[in-house]
């Protein structure tokens, strides 16, 4: 299957911390590829250093086989990869309508249909579109965040602990909505919930100490408590 | 009751080009996180660049535009020059704003000549009504008027256009706004232009209300225009309004009830908004 991003050996200073010290990390085409580790392992920091907003400082970033650590976070965007943060990102004082306008590349019909789409996949978008994005509950936070990532076209969308503060029954319709985004794009996951890392993931990279210390099929984790015991704290 | 009245019009004018000043000022800070202290510079710039085309030409109308023109111009070369080298860096920003601050007072001097302009009002501006007996100077009151269609275009940009909604989504948040594809760096010189032409605008309005202009009144509006930002709220343009107005009547007032204290009364305000609120009355941000 084709890499649609290759992160190799990659390095990443925030002030004059080293945080990550040798990521790497492959995502391809078509499947769902799931960032994990305990906290503070260097998960955020990745798909910030993907998207320019955390430059890396040395190692190199392919997205479609063109090198992007060097562009600036616009330029990375507009490339196509689409980034959902842990905090959602949402203009707090606009509306929802606002948000997604914020995010329209151009007044396409190709543009008005993944509209059309997001809100359909998101009746709650549709019924508080003028509703300002500070008031939407946690998770339809989380779907204006993703709706806006998908509108642009993202080829590849980055989404950081979805499921983060999200009642269980939210959560369902978020792995949901992961699914069924999925057929259109491919999509890079951090999650700490580690059902729901098993429920959507496809593949998944192990950091731990701003180092990736394991990759592969997300079934060969399903099996390995002692790694899951290690790395997550878990089984 | 005249007499208020009269006291009441000078403050509220006095206010508007003070708002003329902040607007840009709060816009800068809000959106692009800058200290511009040498905003009242602009400020300074678009009174003699006015004064000056209207002496050469007798137009009002070719004065207002000789001010947009060097406030877009120097607000161009001001950013590229100065303030992107110390994008996220305030202690960097106040000091070398301050720098160009004097250099721009200055070059006032060099250019202009050491002394201060008389700035005549066009003759279709000059005079005044008289309502009953109350006599209301034209001039004031073209300021306040034009100071409230200023607002009111700022507020339409910011809510009815593309670039405004970019702004003010980069108010709230600068990285978001950069992952979803836009160039903020591009939306951060235009906002510095657009700011500055306002304050080269403000200069040019306030010409011929002073009757002279001087290279040094920069430095006061400057501060005025700093104090009605905090007051404010940093980043919020109706804030900015209300507290020019504040700022201009209680000046006003003041001036004439209690003048040992007109020249104090806004850091009195300030102390007192930044005690309660220190956010200011109309904070931008959550
Ligand atoms: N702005 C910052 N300044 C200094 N250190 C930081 C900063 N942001 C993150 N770090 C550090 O970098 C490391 C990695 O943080 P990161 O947010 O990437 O972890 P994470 O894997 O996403 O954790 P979590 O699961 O808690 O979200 C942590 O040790 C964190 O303390
Ligand atoms: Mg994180």
């Amino acid at each position: 299957m084709a890499n649609l991003l290759e992160m190799r050996n990659v390095h990443t200073y925030i002030g004059e911390y080293h945080i990550l010290q040798g990521v790497d990390f492959t995502a391809s085409a078509g499947q769902v590829s799931v960032l994990l580790g305990r906290n503070g392992a260097g998960k955020t920091t990745t798909l910030k250093t993907i998207m320019g907003l955390h430059p890396a400082k040395s190692g190199t970033i392919l997205f479609e086989g063109k090198p992007i650590e060097k562009l600036s976070t616009h330029k990375i965007a507009r490339s196509g990869l689409g980034y959902v943060p842990e905090d959602q990102g949402i203009f707090s004082t606009l509306t929802v309508e606002e948000n997604i306008r914020v995010a329209m590349r151009d007044q396409s019909d190709a543009t008005a249909k993944r509209i059309n789409y997001v809100l359909e996949l998101f009746p709650d978008l549709k019924k508080f579109w003028k509703k300002n994005g500070g008031n939407l509950s946690g998770g339809q936070k989380q779907m204006l965040s993703m709706a806006r990532a998908f509108i642009q076209d993202s080829r590849l969308l980055l989404i950081d602990e979805p499921s983060k503060g999200l009642a269980p029954v939210v959560i369902g319709k978020v792995i949901e909505a992961i699914h069924e985004l999925k057929k259109q794009s491919t999509i890079v996951l951090v999650e700490q919930n580690f059902r729901m890392a098993s429920k959507v993931g496809d593949t998944f990279t192990l950091i731990d100490d701003g180092r990736t210390v394991h990759t592969g099929e997300m079934g060969y984790l399903i099996e390995n408590e002692e790694m899951k015991r290690k790395y997550l704290g878990i089984g | 009751m005249e007499l208020l009245i009269n006291i009441f019009v000078n403050g509220l004018a006095t206010g508007m080009l003070i708002f003329l000043l902040a607007a840009g000022l709060t816009l800068i800070f809000g959106l692009m996180d800058v200290l511009n202290f040498a905003h009242g510079g602009l400020f300074v710039w678009g009174a003699f660049a006015a004064v000056w085309t209207y002496t050469a030409t007798d137009s009002f109308m070719l004065a207002i535009l000789g001010a947009l023109l060097t406030g877009v111009v120097l607000g161009f070369v001001t950013e590229k020059l100065i303030i992107a080298p110390v994008y996220g860096n305030h202690v960097q920003q106040i000091l070398i704003t301050l720098g160009f601050m004097l250099v721009l007072t200055e070059m006032i001097k060099v250019v202009f000549g050491p002394n201060q302009l008389a700035a005549g009002v066009p003759s279709y501006l000059a005079g005044s009504f008289e309502i009953g007996d109350v006599i209301l100077i034209k001039y004031r009151l073209f300021i306040i008027v034009t100071g409230f269609v200023v607002f009111a275009l700022i507020q339409f940009i910011l809510k009815r256009t593309k670039i405004g909604l970019i702004v003010r989504a980069g108010v709230l948040n600068k990285d978001m706004v950069q992952a979803l594809g836009i160039h903020i760096k591009k939306v951060f010189l235009y906002t510095f232009i657009a700011g500055a032409a306002l304050a080269a605008f403000g200069g040019a309005l306030m010409a011929p209300y002073s009757g002279v202009v001087y290279a040094e009144m920069g430095l006061e509006f400057g501060i005025l225009a700093f104090i009605v930002v905090v007051i404010g709220g940093m980043g919020s343009l109706p804030g900015s309004l209300f507290a020019a107005i504040l700022v201009g009547l209680a000046g006003s007032f003041m001036a004439y009830y209690v003048p040992d204290l007109s020249l104090a009364v806004n850091m009195i305000l300030m102390a007192i908004v930044l005690i309660f609120r220190p956010q200011g009355l109309f904070a931008a941000r959550g």
